[in-house]
């Protein structure tokens, strides 16, 4: 049998081994307290660029109107597009729109294209507002899928001013300045 | 017969306005104005309430749109149904009846600037008729977009 002999450890192997074992317990600390954070921690906000709209290429979607016909926007492409997001409990809704009805008549011929999205629940009130305001211009029901993809529709009412390259113009949030939004609309109209 | 003629016109009148009067306070009995403002509760107030670790946190019920819901609502709300229509009252009626009338509740809605919302006033007076005491009500300017995405506050989606 061997004797047992005492081999003497570098004082730097014992000072290393501690300082190994530390950052170990430091790291397993640090998780620990991830793991125990995270279910208490909020959600971050996320991101909904709503600003983000002006000159850039409107989002395509296609609906089936209340009259069921298929609705594109990419079909009114050469038409100046005011797209109104709106609701039949919106009481600064219902204000415009016998406005846009007006400008459809007035600007229909010129190449204005009214385009109602109700972000009501259901559709039948959608369709007694639809006969009592008398719209003549499509509307159909939205989601949630489409008001994210113009960026959430987190209050209404909502309008973007498209031109005739489809592209936005500018996005009004809330009750519109009626009389700015028209001198828009005939601005546009007058650029071919 | 000119006599009679004037009795007409004041009873006209006078019917006239009473109906205005009516009407007034019709539209004044769910408006926004009558919910007291130490019921208000700002967006900034609520997101301390919910970070805190040491508050009791409130039932946060959500009265208005579904689909403004869907895409963005404040992490644990409910939604709740449109209080400004009758089914959505009943429905509010349905989760609260059963909970504890000292229950800390705030209802939200943010679908309209806050003098045109058509349901929180509703949703306010609902809760205090059932015999709520603890309520806030969220005071959203102008819409929940504004006022709480756009200021970073957390935000959860889905229905």
């Amino acid at each position: 049998m061997p004797p047992l002999t005492f081999r003497a450890i570098p004082r730097q192997a014992i000072k290393q081994g501690i300082r190994r074992h530390i950052r170990r317990r430091i790291g397993s600390y640090l998780l620990l307290l991830c793991a125990v954070a995270a279910p208490l921690r909020m959600s971050p906000a996320q991101t909904l660029s709503r600003s983000d709209f002006a000159n850039k290429s409107a989002p395509s979607f296609a609906r089936m109107d209340l009259n069921g016909k298929k609705m594109e926007l990419s079909a009114y492409r050469g038409r100046v597009v005011l797209l109104n997001f709106w609701a039949t409990w919106c009481a600064p809704c219902l204000i415009e729109m016998p406005v846009f009805v007006s400008w459809q008549s007035q600007y229909g011929s010129r190449g204005l294209q009214v385009i109602g999205i109700s972000m009501d629940d259901d559709a039948p009130p959608v369709r007694r507002a639809y006969l009592k305001y008398r719209l003549n211009y499509p509307v159909a029901m939205g989601d949630e899928k489409l008001g994210e993809l113009y960026g959430g529709v987190l209050g209404l009412p909502v309008t973007y001013l498209i031109d005739r390259q489809g592209k936005v113009i500018k996005r009004y949030e809330g009750a519109v300045d009626l009389k700015q939004l028209e001198r828009e609309v005939q601005r546009l109209l007058a650029k071919r | 017969m000119r006599y009679a003629l004037n009795r007409f016109a004041a009873a006209f009148f006078v019917l006239a306005l009473v109906c205005i009067m009516s009407s007034t306070a019709h539209a004044q009995a769910s408006s926004t104005s009558q919910i007291p403002a130490a019921d208000l509760l700002q967006p900034s107030e609520l997101v301390q309430i919910l970070k805190s670790s040491t508050e009791v946190k409130p039932l946060v019920l959500q009265v208005g749109s579904h689909v403004l819901y869907a895409q963005a609502h404040i992490p644990a709300s409910e939604y709740a149904g449109p209080a400004g229509q009758a089914a959505g009252l009943r429905a509010l009626e349905g989760r609260v009846g059963k909970l504890d009338r000292n229950l800390f509740v705030v209802l939200y809605c943010g679908c309209c600037p806050w003098g045109k919302c058509p349901n929180i006033a509703p949703a306010y007076k609902q809760l205090r008729s059932l015999g709520f005491t603890h309520i806030k009500v969220l005071h959203i300017a102008d819409n929940f977009g504004t006022d709480w995405v756009d200021k970073g506050y957390p935000i959860a989606k889905g229905r």
